[in-house]
């Protein structure tokens, strides 16, 4: 297949004999062996499966190379070697889903009805092999009843060899019942048999409460060894021990195996032969404080292959990858990135309009119901329209080509594309304009896909009046618009970073190591916040060592300005173009940055249950670590310590889980065996969430003879203190009965809470939840970033998190502030609102109603229209919200003129002649 | 010194992950070059149906 040719037409696939398994679809559908993966795909190229196609097989055939209108089809490809030089690389080889094919006593071979819960996503999916119609594969009956089964080929070493937690099973699992419950209409019960539940991500425990409360998904704490066939029927049966221990059966119409993550073979052999050492999982190797490097320099890891990952916490290290290895890269920045030439661009003010109309085919999507000719023909006798054509595709590079070819030659001046939506679509149609010297705003797109042949598939006839209608409507409202300029504005290079923990420091070091001048304010008279107080990382690092050495190479750059004891008075300007006033020992500088990296950080709260500090012996775990920290030889003499998890998390009033203190608990767990092996340790929890690999110092602690007593948020652990003696009661849920022990040493989990700064909120217009953290733009596509340009985040003021997940977060705020640095410049929209003084009423509607703060008052110390409104073209995002508020009709938005509206509701009653 | 490093970068694995980083550093000067080995971008993610919290449709 010759990519630069196909149009994605499909007319090859359509008739293509040879069917094959469709992997997107997990094999649940069928699809060509000349096929794309799925519609949306990017690039929208077919491709042949040599393995199938009977020409390539046989020499038979060739139906496709007949048929493609475009004369695509090459049977000649053959598969090439290229040899890259580059100067990084970066592994996002990503993972497989486990197959749960070896773990016979699931049945997934055997049994229609049991199936994976990548097959129950494409289930779900409207475009998936069910038309997202929730039903069973035997019989495609509406299910009664399903279940969910976790840690499938996860948390398993004796039948898979997967002793890691693959951390976003919970989760997807959670969501899918909730999403399976919405499909059914006539109520489904489903129940989720699980080990511990693990929703340690941001809202995640919200999101677990509410369908365990709300939405009535059951939670059943059992692992289920196997499932058990129903004789002539499709139906299955489960057994388990309730909580009382009874023995209970069940029976599902489906089961779903919520499977684990595994790393390709393949890609194992690759990093064995290139020198990229592997964990015990099979994932990347890398450690705490370089989170994103593998073994071998200059190559680096995101994504799934450095240890299992949601999608939040993939782009997060994708990001923190990227600055990594800008970080090396930083001195050939821009020498092979390819730059585009600005064409000048031609005046039409004073000329007459003349109008191209382009209507799009969209192969059969379009024209299969719409008589584009029709449209085309009416279209061409429009006034000012000098030309109208159709396309199979307007979308192809070629038609592309030609139409900037058409503007120049016939000197069109305004044009409208007749095809699917401009959310996805107009950028592309606009950067034809720009090639051919036509400003980009003088385009018109009308919808007569998605909002017509789509929706009127049964009346193709008032389809295509409906077609005709639409691009009167885009020409009447495209004759009268006017050329729009953005404006240009240049980006400070300098980079403010408030708050100088773990994130703060790797951010601000990530631009400062690029050359870029970085402020780092820190409240305190000392750099590294929460984690001074941290003695070892997950991965068992002595943590104050990697620590000062991060401080150190924070204080030794000459590029990065440290600025401790210091606190932010006063932030103006907008993205590219702020000015801060810091405060530092009663002394004020104003700082001048293009960028703004908030990394407040968070704090460990102080308990007010479990008798804290009411006796010395009662402390948290961060007061564990100082003991250590100190070496305390006291600790020597413990004969029986107990932990207790979840102190001031997941309650009622602060419903988050903190993410981070069962493993911590662990690790401080197995510190205190190592210097009393004889130490009697008990781990009061309520879920056990060591996410990812962290499951194997689960594995270790209980190895070690650390015990674990799961106890119920209803009936929590109680301490006494009698004639100096500590006990602690709690009810152990796997024996039914309480327990009590003596213990003298007594840590509490106590919870993250976030660094809140309402003025910093508020200087900065970031929105913070009910929790106390920022919201981030994107819960999972933006979390290095806010909605406000310019402005980054990154560490515990985003979420709870352990070290090596802050430094990534920290690295990938940095990216994120460097694509805005590289840039130099910005534009801003030519879309926005416009103030008229002279119609102004200086009501201040605008002011108070737009949400990004874009309207202000010119200063009543102004020559010129003091105290009316004005618009700052950089913060508007062309909402129109001020343009519908304004009671003086003083404010329009450019490109939405009310002439050009008016002009398209007229049109939208006209006859068709 | 500059003169031996490359100003461009190969990216493996054309996932969620992958395409990140690979935008990442193109917006910032890069040349990337972002190789996949199926014939579309998108990973597994393009698989899913909707997305926690949202509901957004993954696609």
């Amino acid at each position: 297949m010759d990519e630069s040719k196909c149009v994605g037409c499909g007319a090859c696939a359509e008739k293509c004999p040879k069917k094959i398994t469709d992997t997107y679809n997990m094999g649940l559908k069928d699809k060509k062996a000349i096929h794309v993966e799925y519609p949306q795909a990017v690039p929208l190229k077919y491709v042949i499966d040599p393995n199938n196609c009977i020409y390539l097989q046989k020499g038979k055939c060739g139906a496709c190379k007949k048929l493609c209108p475009a004369g695509a089809i090459d049977f000649e490809q053959k598969q090439e070697t290229l040899t890259l030089n580059v100067g990084a690389v970066i592994f996002s080889s990503g993972f497989n889903p486990f197959n749960p094919s070896a773990l016979d006593s699931y049945r997934y071979d055997y049994r229609p009805n049991v199936i994976t819960s990548m097959e129950m996503e494409r289930i779900l999916s409207a475009s998936g092999p069910t038309g997202g119609h929730l039903v069973r594969l035997s019989d495609k009956k509406k299910p009664k009843k399903i279940a969910w089964l976790q840690c499938v080929g996860s948390r398993d070493m004796n039948r898979c060899g997967n002793p890691y937690c693959s951390s976003v099973c919970c989760m997807y699992a959670i969501k899918e019942a909730v999403v399976a419950k919405e499909h059914s209409e006539e109520g489904l019960d489903c129940a989720i048999f699980y080990m511990d539940i693990r929703t340690p991500g941001k809202e995640f425990e919200k999101f677990y409460n509410n369908a365990k409360e709300k939405e009535g998904v059951r939670f059943i704490k059992s692992r289920i060894h196997s499932i058990q066939d129903i004789v002539n029927s499709d139906d299955l049966r489960i057994s388990y021990l309730d909580e009382d221990n009874k023995l209970q059966s069940e029976v599902f119409d489906m089961i779903v195996l919520s499977i684990g993550m595994e790393i390709d073979k393949n890609i194992v052999k690759l990093s064995q032969k290139i020198g990229i050492n592997l964990s015990e999982g099979n994932f990347c190797k890398t450690s705490t404080f370089n989170p994103l490097e593998t073994s071998r320099k200059g190559i680096f890891v995101s994504g799934a292959f450095g240890g299992p990952k949601d999608i939040p916490q993939s782009v997060v290290y994708a990001s923190g990858a990227a600055c990594a290895a800008s970080e090396i890269l930083s001195p050939a920045r821009n020498t092979l990135a390819k730059k585009v030439e600005p064409i000048p661009e031609t005046s039409v003010i004073g000329e007459r309009p003349s109008i191209g109309v382009f209507i799009c085919k969209c192969g059969s999507n379009i024209a299969g119901v719409v008589d584009v000719g029709k449209v085309v023909e009416y279209a061409s006798k429009l006034p000012f329209v000098d030309y109208a054509a159709e396309n199979i595709y307007s979308c192809s590079q070629d038609n592309q080509d030609g139409m900037a070819q058409l503007i120049k030659e016939k000197g069109l001046n305004r044009v409208v594309v007749a095809a699917c939506t401009p959310k996805t679509h107009e950028p592309l149609f606009q950067e034809t304009l720009t090639s051919a010297g036509l400003n980009k705003y003088l385009f018109e797109m009308a919808n007569i896909r998605n909002h017509n042949s789509w929706v009127h598939k049964d009346t193709p006839e008032l389809a295509t009046l409906k077609a005709i209608d639409l691009v009167r409507m885009a020409v009447e409202k495209v004759a009268i618009a006017k050329p729009l300029s953005e404006t240009e504005l240049e980006v400070n290079q300098q980079a403010l970073v408030i708050g100088g923990g773990i994130a703060g420091i790797s951010a601000a070091l990530g631009l400062a190591s690029q050359g870029y001048d970085t402020y780092l304010v820190e409240k305190n008279n000392r750099l590294g916040g929460e984690a001074n107080k941290i003695f070892k990382s997950a991965n068992k690092e002595n943590v104050q060592k990697e620590l000062t050495s991060l401080i150190t190479a924070a204080q030794n750059n000459d590029k990065l300005h440290i600025r401790l004891n210091s606190s932010i008075v006063n932030v103006k300007g907008f993205v590219g173009n702020f000015k801060t006033v810091i405060a530092s020992d009663n002394k004020e500088e104003t700082i001048e940055h293009g960028v703004s990296v908030i990394a407040t950080g968070g704090t460990a709260s102080k308990p007010s249950e479990y008798l804290y500090g009411e006796d010395e012996r009662i402390i948290t775990s961060l007061d564990l670590d100082e003991k250590f920290i100190n070496n305390d030889k006291s600790l020597k003499k413990v004969k029986s310590a107990v932990f207790i998890q979840c102190v001031g998390s997941r309650e009622p009033n602060r419903p988050y889980c903190s993410g981070v203190c069962c493993t911590h608990s662990i690790i401080n767990a197995l510190e205190l065996k190592k210097i009393n092996p004889d130490m009697n340790i008990f781990i009061l929890y309520r879920d056990i969430r060591t996410y990812g690999e962290k499951e194997y110092l689960y594995h270790q602690a209980r190895e070690a003879g650390i015990i674990f007593i799961r106890y119920l948020a209803i009936d929590k652990p109680n301490i006494k203190i009698e004639n100096g003696k500590i006990s602690v009661t709690v009810y152990d849920t796997s024996l039914n009965k309480y327990l009590e022990m003596e213990a003298d040493l007594i840590t509490l989990a106590s919870a993250i809470i976030a660094n809140q700064d309402q003025k910093l909120a508020k200087f900065f217009k970031i929105p913070v939840n009910e929790d106390g953290f920022y919201i981030e733009k994107h819960a999972k596509l933006g979390p290095c970033e806010f909605a406000t340009d310019g402005v980054f985040l990154c560490g515990l003021a985003h979420y709870p998190k352990p070290i090596d997940e802050s430094i990534a977060h920290g690295k990938g705020a940095a990216a994120k502030a460097l694509t805005l640095l590289a840039k130099k410049k910005i534009r801003t929209s030519g879309t926005i609102a416009d103030v008229e003084p002279l119609k102004c009423s200086s009501c201040g509607v605008c002011v108070s109603i737009c949400p990004y703060s874009a309207p202000s008052f010119i200063p009543d110390d102004a020559r010129f229209f003091a105290g009316k409104a004005q618009i700052n073209p950089v913060l508007c995002k062309g909402c129109g919200l001020c343009v519908a508020s304004c009671r003086s009709g003083a404010l329009r938005l450019k490109g939405f003129d009310n002439d050009q509206i008016f002009a398209q509701i007229s049109a939208a009653f006209e006859k068709a002649a | 010194m500059s003169k031996d490093i490359v100003g461009s970068v190969v990216v493996i694995g054309g996932g969620i992950a992958g395409m990140r980083s690979a935008l990442d550093l193109a917006n910032s000067g890069y040349y990337v070059y972002l190789v996949e080995k199926s014939s579309s971008i998108g990973g597994v993610m393009s698989q899913l149906d909707k997305t926690f919290p949202t509901n957004d449709c993954a696609m």
